[in-house]
């Protein structure tokens, strides 16, 4: 077995990164919170959007609003083109086969849902296994205790060590044949731990195993290419990518989705109705029931546009370097423990400041115009491994600075200040 | 930072450091669990109520600032007094806390509490303030379960 993670690691950039110039995309960001200018340090949670996204959203309901794949007027042609278009950009995003892999869903909770009960649930028999984390959120972890609960099937959970990686050995030795299914998450959302996903795939599939890669925290911090992957399923979100909230991907084989029986019934995922029988639509539609989230989708489509244009690659550099100067800046803050240490991170800062509870550093440090997350970031178990009721979480993206770090640390140390 | 100056009062600061009454209550008559899932603080509230009096109060448990000076400046005020004027009790805080009161007109009623005026400008953290208080009524009413700021 590789010792090391092998991560995803870009060449060198090729354009320098020009944060003032991306800040100025996002409108929200410029603006006052309690008299100080907002600083966002809460990205894991949901992204800010690009003025084109909210431009996209805008210009759809003003001009384009209507149905798709059902009518044969103007309107209706042209919202179908541009939601039908942002699927091909969704597809190019990830690197996908085809359109016909990237189903459209709420975000990356119904997606995991989608395939607990279309997929696993179908198959799985008592006794049999599911692999998770032990770092999973919770939309990772309570749709297979579903699962298992329904068919008496298990659920197994890879370990973490206490810098917060997954123990490789530890799954190794849990890929017996008993295991049908493993769902495994990318990044962290309260760690920051980038797990190597590849190297658990390619172990899973010596087994036949088929896997589950949680993107929530991925697709906004670097480039994913589900083929090289080879995963079996991808998920998620687009609020999390700086797109619109309510829609997100689920991308799956085609030979997996074939296979797969609807998740809801209606409108658009069908053929032909009538009382004897009812012909399921093509991929993608036999997965996507009723009137979808036309507008989230299409806004969603110009998020990708939005992180083609300013290039991953770069995006991943610049948030490294962010990453280790907010670890060393944080670091010197007396009494301060960062919780989640792994060697492969991205820029997400959870701690703990000695006895001041998280959420009395939330409380203070939003006086100051920062704003982070504190408690257990719907990930109770991380939380019980570490044996902290909660943490404080800095996440950044792309549009943070420097000086923004420097910001959360004085009012880290304005925290500690009321408290002494 | 005004604001923030009437959240964290000084005796509330004072009650987190240094919590009144925080222990377990051996000869404990009444005993109910408080719990906040969202942020995982805990507490647990024991009473020694005699001829509906409450003759000792006690707490033990983990959490913010709030949540724990809520607790302590509680159970300095139980002592004493009857399981009604407890009830009492509980609701001036409440609505102290959502701003139903207005604290410099009620300060003969109000005494060490009105510290926690400040709480209703901050709608995220009236939850950890009620905590203790919600439990208080549980373990008045003598329901020995775990009471949840979710339910
Ligand atoms: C790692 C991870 N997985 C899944 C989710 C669920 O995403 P959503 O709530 O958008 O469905 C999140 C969101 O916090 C997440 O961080």
């Amino acid at each position: 077995m590789k010792a090391a993670a092998e991560m995803y690691a870009p060449a060198t950039s090729r354009r320098s990164f020009d944060v003032e110039r991306v800040r100025a995309d996002f409108p929200i960001l410029n603006q006052t919170v309690n008299g100080k200018p907002l600083i966002y340090l809460d990205n894991a949670a949901t992204s800010q959007k690009p003025a084109k996204v909210i431009e996209a959203l805008r210009r759809y309901y003003r001009e384009e609003n209507s149905n798709i794949h059902r009518g044969v007027h103007f309107l209706s042609q042209k919202a179908t083109g541009e939601y039908e278009g942002a699927r091909k950009k969704l597809c190019s995003f990830i690197n996908a086969r085809s359109t016909g892999e990237i189903i459209y869903v709420r975000g990356a909770t119904e997606a995991i849902n989608l395939v607990a009960h279309s997929f696993v649930q179908e198959q799985i028999k008592p006794g049999e296994e599911i692999v998770i984390s032990e770092m999973e959120h919770h939309s990772n972890i309570v749709p297979w205790q579903i699962v298992c609960e329904k068919t008496g099937a298990k659920l197994k959970v890879v370990p973490i060590n206490d810098k917060g990686e997954i123990i490789l050995e530890e799954y190794e030795k849990m890929l017996t044949p008993k295991v049908k299914f493993v769902s495994i998450v990318y990044i962290s959302n309260s760690l920051g731990t980038v797990n190597p996903v590849k190297q658990m795939i390619e172990m899973a599939h010596e087994q036949d195993i088929p896997v589950l890669i949680d993107g929530a925290q991925a697709v906004s911090h670097a480039r994913v290419d589900v083929q090289d992957l080879d995963c079996d399923f991808f998920v998620f979100s687009g609020h999390k990518m700086f797109g619109p909230t309510g829609i997100g991907v689920l991308y799956g084989k085609q030979e997996h989705l074939e296979k797969m029986p609807p998740y809801q019934g209606g409108g658009d995922m069908i053929k032909s109705v009538t009382f004897e029988k009812t012909i399921y639509n093509e991929l993608p539609y036999k997965f996507e029931a009723g009137t979808p989230n036309i507008a989230g989708a299409i806004g969603l489509g110009y998020a990708v546009d939005y992180l083609n244009d300013i290039n991953l690659d770069d995006v991943y550099i610049y948030e490294q370097d962010l990453l280790a100067y907010a670890t060393e800046a944080v670091k010197k803050v007396d009494g301060l423990r960062i919780i989640g240490t792994a060697r492969h991170k991205t820029a997400v800062v959870s701690f703990m400041l000695e006895d001041v509870h998280p959420h009395d550093i939330g409380t203070i440090i939003d006086s100051e115009g920062v704003a982070i997350r504190t408690g257990h970031h719907c990930t109770q178990p991380v939380m019980q491994r570490f044996g902290v009721p909660a943490t404080a979480r800095a996440s950044f993206a792309l549009y943070n600075t420097r000086d923004e770090v420097d910001a959360l640390v004085q009012s880290i140390n304005k925290a500690k200040k009321v408290f002494q | 930072m005004s604001e923030l100056k009437s959240l964290y009062q000084d005796i509330i600061l004072d009650h987190n450091k240094s919590p009144h009454n925080f222990k377990k209550l051996e000869n404990a008559n009444r005993h109910a669990e408080g719990y906040n899932p969202l942020c995982g603080d805990k507490y647990d509230i024991y009473l020694r109520v005699e001829n509906n009096i409450i003759q000792d109060v006690s707490f033990e448990g983990a959490g913010c600032a709030i949540s724990k000076a809520s607790a302590s400046v509680m159970s300095s005020l139980l002592k004493g007094k009857t399981k009604e004027e407890a009830e009492e009790l509980i609701e001036v805080f409440h609505k102290l806390v959502t701003g139903g009161v207005d604290p410099m007109e009620e300060l003969d009623r109000l005494g060490k509490l009105a510290a926690f005026a400040g709480v209703s400008e901050f709608p995220a953290r009236v939850k950890c303030a009620s905590l203790a208080w919600h439990t208080l009524r549980a373990a008045l009413e003598n329901k020995d379960d775990v009471v949840s700021t979710e339910k």
